[in-house]
This record gives structure tokens, C-alpha cells and sequence, in this order.
């Protein structure tokens, strides 16, 4: 840089073109780092397919664990679905999701329009109330809820599966906000139209708010197919097990503990609903758990 | 308006009925089991009121035990994971191709059952008679030795235990960091430029104080998030926790109330109070530190 005039321009050129090479370098660098952490991240789950295909004999006898194999078999996935009760796991998981999912959305979708749009005394109040049950962690409450559903005789049931978990503070505000972003003149148009609140809520305010409801249902799909602590406590009869208690139980009692890979073939067909959901609707799960996610 | 007054009640009716039966009147009602001493769940009888069943909780080995466990994996994960998803929430916002691809197998953890892939953590550090694991052999072709992090000594198992929930966790603060640092005004950056700042200054003058609402909301999120660990134990390690001496409070509280040792609601509800007294004092600290320190806009 310390050249006189007539150099510059070389100078100059120099300077950029080491500029360049320089952020060549960080983006290698960079490039580097974040494969790592992509490998750490997905290497679990290639192992897991990769032992799923593994047959028992093969995968005992490697002392040390092969990075691939050569007789790929698929037993382990029909001793998963024959020898233990994955396929009942898999049905109790779905009915438990959808149904809560369903009933959720029922219910939070009448409070956010109540809320929203509704015009009552106390309500002010009653809100701040409701936001303030969004401090109280689950753990508090578990406990008695054991109770209630086990007095109620409701271990072992869908209903004690479903009910504690069909409402959420939390998303009855995110709902709330979005249905109160709805200009005020399409409900009083609707108003002079004689239309009554309840047609308002579902021709009206439900397909303009169809985004927000889409995200809230998802992430509570994930939640209810993930559940493990409530479920462990409220089922002990095989019968009604999900499948993170089911693959405990299998864990514990399946296969006879040394069939790991027909365990692994388990695992894989468990995280296949919920990856598939994710590649589908991979923008709107993002934006939704950015919003308003909570594990972490 | 009276009309219109009962119809709004009837709209709430649905989510004040769960939450009252299940939220309010359990709130209530942990804090009169704590209180109630020699409760028998049977009979549904006690003894007398005091604070007996703090007591007994607080001089428990298990639940001094689970204390210290939790206690270390927040200290270790929330600290680590945040950082390192900084980092390389950085990295994605600096790249252009692929950055796509990274983000969405970066998020893959999120979607998966924890239970299920810990059973994969499990078989990758466990030494059996057979095996003795990949990460063994990775351990070994470094020149070390074999170790059994799942029925090993403790602090391997407190390894697994903290690489795994720093697994779980990352996709979270991955994601609401990368969306954080694509939403910084452009501006401050050219203007940086143009003033030759350093890389280095520009991140630490800017960047960070820009972002810092979203990592404070990522710290306080994380150790609430990390007192309450527990399933991913559960993954590891199975449900006998107390055994492998990688319990939990969450752990103490439902082993507590269920299974072998359960039948004591009592001493459920008091663990379940402690853990959120702690809780509810960490936060408070974060909310007061983050408020020295954090730059809103």
C-alpha cells in the first residue's frame, strides 16, 4: 500500500484479490465447521438405518462396528411389526394425536374468539389470568392430575390419555393475536348481515386465520407424538401404550435385550411419521417453532 | 349485552373447565399435599400438617443425588449449547449455497422422538461383551481406552448425558438465532464497512448486541428447559435411573409418585415446590442480569 502513484493500480489489484482469497478461506473454514456439526447431527440416524438392515447374526459378531454392510436384510422390520406390538403402539399414538389435536383446536380456537372478539365483563381479567397459568411448569401439576385421572378410574383409558392435554394457554394467545389482527369492519359487516358470531368464527375468521391454525396444529401434533412422561404414568397396561413408552417397554422387554437391530428397525419406523411430517411442511414448522416453540 | 355476556362465557366454558380441573385445583392441591405428613394414598389419610415432607426430601441421598445432576447438566448444556449454536448460527448466516440444506438437517433432531433415538446414543457409547461400541473405537484408534459411558464411571456417563441433551436442544436455538441474525438491519453492517471495522469488532459491536434479546431468551428457556431433564435420561440410561445414578428432580418427583418407589404423593409434591422455587429464583437472576445487559431496540 506504501507504493507511489503508478503503482496503485497493481496494489490495489493485489489487495482485493487477497481480500477474495482470505474469504475463500473463512468460507472453507466455515464450510468445514458446519459439515461437522452436520454429521453429528446425522450420524445418528444413518447408524440407525444402517443397524436396522444389519441381520443379528452380522451385527454380533463385528467387535468392531462396520460403517456399512454388504447383505442388507429387511427381518429386523418384520420382526419389529410381528414380534412386538408396534403396530398397536403406532395406532395408539395416532389416535391419541389426533384426537387431542382435534379437541385442542376446538377448544382454544373458541377461547381465542372469545377473547379476540367478544365483548364481556371481566374479561381483562380473566386474560390476564390465563397468562399468568403459562408460569406454572407441568411438573407442579402432574401430580395431581395422577390422582384425579386415577380416582376417575380413567387409568388405562384414551380419555385419561386425552384429556389433561387439550388445552394450552400459550396457543390460545398466539391464536388470540392473530384472530385480533382481523379488521374490525369485516365482523361488523358481518354483524349487519345478520350473520350470527359462531358463522363469523367458522366462514370468516377460521380460512383467514388458516395459516396460524395450521402451525398450532402441527406443533402440537409433534408434542402429542413425542409425549412420554404423562402416558408413562397413566398406562401400565401394554395395550395403551404410545410409542416412546412402547419403545422403552421394548427396550426393556422386546426382542430379548441383545436384538439391537431389530430394535433399531423399531426406532426407524417410529421417526418415520414425524421426519416425513417435517420435509412436507419443513417453512411452516420452522416459522411456527420460531414463533412459538418452546423445547429447548 | 347480558345475552351476549353468557354467550361469550359459553365460547370460554370448554378451556376454563380443563383448566380449572387441570391447572388451577392441582395447583392447589400440591401445595396441601406437601403439607400433609404421612399421607397414605390408599386410605387417603394423614397425620398432620408441617414441614415434614420437605425435610425428608431435602436429607434423601436420591434426591441430593438428583439435585446434583441437574444442576450440572445446566451448568454444562446451557452455557455450551448456546454458544456453540451461535456459532454456527453465524456460519449459516454467512454462506449463501446450501445453507438450505444445513438448516433443514440441522432442525431434523427437533422432529425426533427423543426416547427412540437416545436408544441409537445408547448403542453408539455402550461397551458390551460383544462391542465395545463405535465411539470406542474411535476413542481407540486415537490411542485411548476403552470406556463404558452408560454403566461406566460417572463422569462419563454424565458426558453422554450432556452431549446428548446439547443434541436435542440445538435445533431450537439454531433456528431463533439464525432468524435473529437475518432480521439485523443491514445498515449498521455497511456502515461498519465503510469505517474498515474489523470482523471481529463488527460482530461483538453489532452483531451480539443486537441479537442479545434472543440469547437471553434462549438462556432463560434453556435452564428452565434443562431443570426439568429428564426423559433424555430416561433414553439413556432406562427408567431405573436412581441405579445408574443419573436421576433427576423430574426424575425424584415421578419415581416419587409411580412405579417401585412411587406412592407417595407427599414427598412428590414437596420435590415438585423445591424444583420450582429453584426455578422461578434462576429466572428472576436471568431477568435481572438480562436487563443490565441486553440492547432493545
Amino acid at each position: 500500500m506504501s507504493g507511489n502513484r503508478t503503482n496503485q493500480p497493481s496494489n490495489y489489484h493485489n489487495t482485493a484479490r487477497s481480500v477474495t482469497a482470505r474469504s475463500k478461506a473463512v468460507h472453507t473454514v466455515i464450510y468445514f465447521f458446519l459439515a461437522v456439526w452436520g454429521i453429528v447431527v446425522l450420524f445418528p440416524f444413518y447408524w440407525m438405518i444402517l443397524t436396522s438392515i444389519k441381520s443379528y447374526g452380522e451385527y454380533n459378531s463385528e467387535y468392531i462396528p462396520k460403517f456399512f454392510t454388504t447383505s442388507p436384510t429387511f427381518q429386523n422390520y418384520i420382526s419389529a411389526f410381528t414380534e412386538v406390538p408396534l403396530v398397536r403402539y403406532l395406532t395408539n399414538t395416532l389416535i391419541f394425536t389426533l384426537a387431542t389435536t382435534a379437541i385442542m383446536m376446538v377448544v382454544i380456537t373458541l377461547a381465542a374468539f372469545a377473547f379476540a372478539r367478544l365483548q364481556f365483563k371481566g374479561k381483562n381479567t380473566l386474560f390476564t389470568l390465563f397468562l399468568s397459568l403459562m408460569m406454572i411448569p407441568n411438573e407442579l401439576v402432574i401430580i395431581t392430575n395422577f390422582t384425579t385421572i386415577t380416582n376417575l378410574n380413567m387409568r388405562n383409558t384414551f380419555l385419561g390419555l386425552i384429556l389433561p392435554s387439550v388445552t394450552s394457554v400459550f396457543y390460545i394467545y398466539l391464536l388470540k393475536e392473530n384472530f385480533a389482527q382481523v379488521p374490525d369492519a369485516l365482523y361488523y359487516a358481518a354483524k349487519v348481515d345478520g350473520t350470527s358470531d359462531l358463522k363469523y368464527l367458522l366462514k370468516v375468521l377460521i380460512p383467514i386465520c388458516r395459516p396460524t391454525l395450521i402451525t398450532i396444529g402441527i406443533l402440537k401434533i409433534i408434542e402429542c407424538w413425542n409425549s412420554y412422561v404423562w402416558p408413562r404414568l397413566i398406562t401400565d397396561d401394554e395395550n395403551y401404550y404410545l410409542v416412546s413408552n412402547g419403545i422403552q417397554e421394548i427396550r426393556e422387554n422386546g426382542f430379548g435385550r441383545e436384538n439391537i437391530p431389530a430394535m433399531m428397525a423399531a426406532v426407524v419406523i417410529i421417526s418415520i411419521p414425524l421426519v416425513t411430517l417435517f420435509l412436507i411442511f419443513r417453512d411452516k414448522i420452522m416459522a411456527g417453532v420460531s414463533r412459538g416453540g418452546t423445547k429447548g | 349485552m347480558s345475552r351476549n355476556n353468557s354467550k361469550s362465557w359459553l365460547y370460554l366454558l370448554p378451556a376454563i373447565l380443563f383448566l380449572g380441573i387441570f391447572m388451577v385445583y392441582p395447583l392447589i392441591d400440591v401445595l396441601i399435599y406437601s403439607f400433609e405428613e404421612g399421607y397414605n394414598f390408599a386410605s387417603q389419610t394423614f397425620f398432620d400438617i408441617g414441614w415434614y415432607n420437605f425435610s425428608y426430601v431435602l436429607h434423601d441421598a436420591y434426591f441430593l443425588q438428583a439435585v446434583k445432576n441437574t444442576f450440572l447438566m445446566v451448568i454444562i448444556t446451557v452455557p455450551l449449547s448456546t454458544g456453540i449454536a451461535l456459532l454456527i448460527s453465524v456460519g449459516i448466516s454467512s454462506i449463501k449455497p446450501l445453507r438450505n440444506l444445513f438448516q433443514t438437517i440441522y432442525f431434523l433432531p427437533y422432529v425426533t422422538n427423543t426416547l427412540a433415538v437416545g436408544l441409537v446414543f445408547m448403542i453408539l457409547f455402550k461397551k458390551t461383551a460383544y462391542s465395545d461400541g463405535l465411539i470406542n473405537l474411535l476413542i481407540n484408534w486415537f490411542g485411548g481406552s476403552s470406556i463404558d459411558f452408560i454403566d461406566g464411571p460417572y463422569w462419563a456417563k454424565m458426558f453422554v448425558m450432556c452431549f446428548y441433551i446439547i443434541w436435542v436442544v440445538m435445533p431450537f436455538k439454531i433456528l431463533l438465532l439464525t432468524s435473529a441474525l437475518s432480521s439485523v438491519n443491514q445498515h449498521y453492517y455497511n456502515a461498519a464497512k465503510v469505517d474498515g471495522t474489523s470482523r471481529l469488532r463488527t460482530f461483538t459491536k453489532i452483531t451480539l448486541p443486537m441479537i442479545s434479546p434472543t440469547i437471553f431468551y434462549l438462556v432463560i428457556t434453556g435452564f428452565i428447559g434443562a431443570f426439568k431433564e429428564y426423559s433424555n435420561a430416561v433414553a439413556l440410561f432406562g427408567t431405573n435411573l436412581n441405579a445408574a445414578e443419573m436421576n433427576t428432580i423430574v426424575g425424584y418427583v415421578y419415581d416419587m409418585l409411580y412405579g417401585d418407589s412411587g406412592g407417595y404423593p407427599s414427598y412428590a409434591s414437596a420435590a415438585a415446590i423445591i424444583l420450582f422455587a429453584i426455578v422461578l429464583t434462576i429466572t428472576c437472576i436471568n431477568l435481572l442480569v438480562s436487563r443490565k445487559h441486553t440492547y432493545y431496540v
